[in-house]
């Protein structure tokens, strides 16, 4: 299990952060939730009822849907039925909060994890240098800025010739 | 009730409408131009720019979800995003008229594109800081979209104008034609001025002189001349728009008219 509870979390909340952390991405289906970064918030309200806050990563995401749907089933196949499950857009998600295990996911699967930092922002003006997933080159170069999903480019290796996809800095 | 509770009963209602008309404003922006984009899938000049326009789309699209939402909890009618959507008619629509314009050739679609990118730039980047929390979130979202949507558009418009004398020439012609838009862009009437008076939205007269600057800049790297200025008449965001909305809205409609309460 990769993804981790906040160290102060109770025995209810890392129950859940555990559920949460086997819904996979409906489109990446390799890397889940927690380590996509957006499950923001698990709580164990005064009422009893757990609170599970998540975000979105892109406004167009049509991912988004699916994912919420999965998580619902999850807390009701966890015994967490009246759980409230909150829809969270501030602050808004960057690819900055994917977990450096959702990482290394996206890398075995075949998509570059991104390169760039948002919170180093002179780094996203132009093309990202891209190390190829499959032989580890860092001589690739971008084909499309806008590939399958909204959160990915395509690009393609100089070194081995493979195009693969890149997930990117938002 | 006393007679200045009454006054500011009416002041909180007059202001309430502003409020969700602004929102609606830049629901339907975001609305009608994400369906304009979605018009090219499988019609782009190369697959890699189908994906980019169809990604653009979608990203306008969800923007305008969650305006929708937002814009229908104001009105306070019981309408969720997809009634606002699918069951008003054109005059009920507030967006800019230029987001409404027919995407006539890529060289069109761009500077379309580019134009509004530019003017999402400026008021997401403004609402960013709002104190209004709902419609600061939103637009924190949208704008780290916007930044790609305009990168995309402007790195097109530069290709295009400083391309060949076929694409330049075309490119031209779409700004010629499609600049007559503009004024309304930042022409502020009596909702945008209630909505900055109190503190929600930017005064549209601050923001007017960045977007030009920026699209000063980028008309240089496209070697593109920008045309002069016409008198304003357009009024899409009062609801009065150019007969292309119409059939626009029959086409993305449809299937909700037809078959009322439809899922998938």
């Amino acid at each position: 299990m990769s993804a981790k509870a906040p160290a102060h979390s109770g025995t209810r909340e890392r129950a859940v952060w555990e559920l949460l952390a086997k819904v996979l991405d409906p489109e990446i289906p390799v890397l889940n939730i927690v380590d996509l970064g957006i499950v923001r918030e698990v709580r164990h309200e005064v009422d009893g009822r757990m609170r599970v806050a998540i975000t979105t990563t892109y406004s167009g995401c049509p991912a988004t849907e699916v994912i919420r749907v999965m998580v619902r089933a999850a807390l009701d196949a966890g015994g967490f039925t009246d759980a409230i499950l909150e829809e969270r857009l501030a602050p808004p998600w960057t690819s900055d909060w994917l977990t450096p295990a959702g990482r290394e996911q996206l890398r075995a699967f075949g998509i570059a994890p991104p390169e760039e930092s948002v919170s180093r922002p002179r780094q996203l003006v132009g093309a990202p240098q891209v190390t190829c997933p499959r032989c580890g080159s860092r001589s690739s170069e971008r084909i499309s800025e806008f590939g399958s999903t909204p959160c990915k480019a395509h690009y393609r290796c100089r070194a081995c010739g493979e195009p693969f996809d890149y997930f990117k800095c938002l | 009730m006393s007679a200045t509770a009454a006054v500011r009963g009416a002041r909180d209602a007059v202001m309430e409408e502003a409020h969700c008309r602004y929102v609606l404003r830049l629901a339907d922006t975001s609305l009608v131009l994400g369906q304009r984009l979605s018009e090219w899938i499988g019609h782009a000049p190369a697959l890699e720019e189908d994906l980019g326009l169809a990604n653009l789309s979608l990203d306008l699209v969800g923007q305008a979800r969650l305006l929708l939402t937002y814009a229908g909890e104001l009105e306070g009618r019981g309408r969720d995003e997809d009634a606002l959507a699918f069951l008003r008619d054109a005059p009920e629509f507030l967006n800019l008229t230029l987001a409404e314009q027919p995407n006539g050739d890529f060289a069109h679609t761009i500077v379309r594109q580019w134009l509004l990118d530019a003017w999402q730039l400026e008021v997401y980047g403004a609402l960013e800081h709002s104190s209004e929390t709902r419609l600061a979130a939103i637009a924190a979202k949208a704008l780290r979209e916007t930044r790609y949507h305009h990168r995309f558009s402007s790195g097109w418009l530069a290709r295009l104008g400083d391309g060949t004398p076929e694409s330049h020439g075309r490119t031209q012609r779409a700004l010629d034609e499609l600049w007559r838009f503009t004024p309304e862009l930042f022409a502020p009437d009596e909702v945008d001025e209630r909505m900055s008076r109190a503190g929600i939205a930017p005064a549209l007269a601050a923001l007017a002189p960045r977007w030009s600057t920026r699209i000063d800049a980028d008309l240089h790297a496209a070697t593109l001349t920008r045309p002069a200025t016409q008198p304003y008449p357009w009024h899409g965001k009062r609801g009065v728009h150019t007969e292309h909305l119409g059939h626009m809205l029959a086409e993305m409609q449809h299937l909700q008219r037809t078959y009322p309460g439809a899922h998938w």
